[in-house]
């Protein structure tokens, strides 16, 4: 281990993630996680249900990745649905292999909460709950964190308009139709 | 009317709330404190008094001109959270490798010079939250020599903005080895004298030792990085685990303490200032000369005087300046080592010209929101010491 250089020791703890550990995790939760190809961070990622996310969570645990690093909402709409995605990112210390968690869920759909595993969760799902309004199930104290309390809507949605009369802003959510949505535009096509 | 039904089941329990207009917080933080006697029973903080929806006017715009706005996130270090956010860009376009070496080397020199910065600060607003009033004074004038060379490097002294995607915004200015020697002559004897005055001193030794301690397991568990973590025994930095911009070829240690107290949170940061200097001087003695900029006209802007004359630099040059650059779709994580703590990105794009999504993930955020757990069983006199322990910068807690 001493001789390779740390971006090797680095890509070489990727790898032993995607080699061993995905494997024996799609073995032990099968039907409820499923490999997704790398991307150019070659952190190995895998997309997990609802239900069995706080198993995952502490089956990973048990296996290592005692640091969770960062719980993040992502909103893909209108191109997927369900429309969001919590990812969370886990670390193996003092090794070096990470690994995501993909959570795809509707705005119907509960995600558990881990703020029982790792106590910084508690603070990471409220600010996913303000931003897009995801419920994490078990949470102890599921309450806005960034926005006021009497704050409408959630902001981080991508129908969420940036400017605007704020009773457009109202409007039922997904509202899809006649929103005002003065910065999203489509790319020009090529040749125009 | 929420305090007072508090008040009345806990009738022996007093609720104090500090902030969030208290010059203490460093910012604007409260601080619900439950009170028996003088001890603290329970702390809640609260934030989102300065959330200015940074990551979701990133989405707004462009890839480059987002830099912009994630410059004003951590106030006192912009250029960490720029380089941040340009390395997790540069990922994704998959040219990390062809970034050449005057930039990368350049962008260590600025980040370790901005890590001073930042940690001046901390130390002369800590320091002085103990009641040492020349402390903020000195770091800040030691502080202001590194703006200067900010202001001669980027033309501002604070958002710079000048990483940008593929290298740096222009060359660096020709008198900037003879700047940043002088600062390198300067510094050392500077933050010595700032340290006799402060660690040892009985006064700052008795409110700080054994202040607020925190494990190893409990640091894992809420989140922290950086000299929150280090100082419980743990030696991660994101430097030296998961290098970039060539850390891996400077010879620098990673300070490490044990006692996960206040005290060595403060005494850690002089260590890290002193290993600073030593990257500072290794990456100034290899600046190599040479071009600061990819080579690569989808990317970046072709100069000026080519524009004039030549056909496809003026197509070049309105296609970026009107619709930017496409990054391919698909998610990258990338964390840097910033003043604070672990600064991670998780970028996504759909395919286009803007970002889908800028997550940021703000070590502060974490280092605040673990004092509900550090504070407990200590005095109302140690609230405002710990916070400055923590390093909270509430531009990026709330983002």
């Amino acid at each position: 281990m001493a001789d390779l250089n740390p971006h090797e020791r680095v890509q070489q703890a990727l790898q032993r993630v995607a080699a061993e550990v995905v494997p024996d995790l799609l073995e032990a939760f099968p039907g409820q996680v499923e490999e997704i190809p790398l991307t150019a961070d070659r952190i190995p990622q895998v997309f997990v249900t609802p239900d069995a996310l706080e198993t995952v969570a502490l089956w990973l645990k048990g296996k290592g990745f005692v640091q969770l690093v960062d719980v993040a909402g992502v909103d893909y709409w209108p191109h997927r649905e369900p429309r969001f995605e919590v990812v969370y990112h886990f670390r193996e210390l003092p090794n070096l292999g990470m690994i995501r968690l993909r959570v795809r869920c509707s705005e119907q759909d509960q995600v558990p909460s881990l703020s029982r595993i790792w106590g910084m969760a508690n603070p990471a799902e409220r600010e996913v709950y303000d931003q897009f309004g995801i419920i994490f199930k078990g949470h102890p104290n599921l309450k806005r964190i960034l926005n006021p309390d009497d704050f409408e809507g959630h902001p981080l949605r991508r129908d969420y308009p940036i400017r605007g009369p704020r009773d457009l802003i109202k409007l039922a959510m997904p509202a899809d139709e006649g929103r005002y949505r003065p910065f999203v535009s489509e790319p020009p096509e090529e040749g125009k | 009317m929420a305090l007072k039904e508090q008040q009345q089941e806990k009738k022996d329990h007093m609720i104090l709330s500090v902030g969030p207009h208290h010059p203490a917080t460093h910012g604007v933080l409260r601080v619900v404190l439950e009170l028996d006697g003088e001890t603290i029973v329970s702390a809640q903080p609260e934030t989102g008094f300065l959330h200015t929806g940074i990551e979701k006017q990133a989405e707004q715009l462009t890839w480059q001109q987002a830099i912009t706005v994630i410059d004003r996130m951590d106030y006192v270090s912009s250029f960490t959270n720029n380089c941040g956010y340009v390395l997790a860009v540069e990922k994704a376009l998959g040219i990390t490798d062809r970034i050449p070496p005057r930039a990368t080397v350049a962008r260590v020199i600025l980040m370790e010079l901005q890590r001073i910065a930042s940690h001046l600060i901390f130390l002369g607003t800590g320091i002085f939250d103990l009641g040492g009033m020349a402390a903020i004074f000195w770091a800040f004038s030691l502080r202001d020599r590194i703006l200067d060379i900010f202001e001669a490097v980027g033309g501002v002294r604070f958002h710079t903005s000048y990483i940008r995607i593929g290298g740096l915004a222009k060359d660096l200015p020709e008198n900037f080895k003879e700047m940043v020697e002088e600062f390198l002559k300067l510094a050392p004897g500077r933050i010595e004298e700032l340290r006799d005055i402060s660690l040892e001193n009985p006064i700052f030794k008795s409110r700080t030792k054994g202040i607020a301690k925190m494990t190893y397991e409990q640091a894992l568990a809420l989140g922290q990085t950086g000299h929150m973590i280090r100082t419980t025994g743990s030696d991660y930095d994101v430097r030296k685990y998961y290098p970039y911009c060539g850390y891996e070829n400077y010879d620098f240690k990673v300070p490490v303490y044990q006692d996960g107290d206040l005290w060595s949170r403060f005494a850690i940061r002089f260590e890290e200032i002193f290993e600073s200097l030593k990257i500072i001087r290794q990456a100034l003695d290899n600046l190599p000369d040479g071009p600061w900029l990819i080579d690569d006209r989808k990317l970046v802007l072709p100069p000026k005087a080519e524009v004039k004359e030549s056909m496809e630099a003026l197509i070049h040059h309105f296609k970026l300046v009107q619709y930017g650059f496409d990054v391919p779709a698909g998610e990258v994580y990338q964390c840097i080592e910033s003043p604070k703590g672990e600064l991670g990105f998780y970028v996504v794009s759909d395919g286009r010209n803007k970002p889908m999504r800028v997550r940021v993930r703000p070590p502060c955020f974490y280092s605040i929101y673990s004092l509900s757990e550090i504070l407990k069983g200590h005095m109302v006199s140690d609230l405002v010491a710990v916070i400055a322990g923590c390093d909270p910068i509430f531009g990026e807690v709330d983002r």
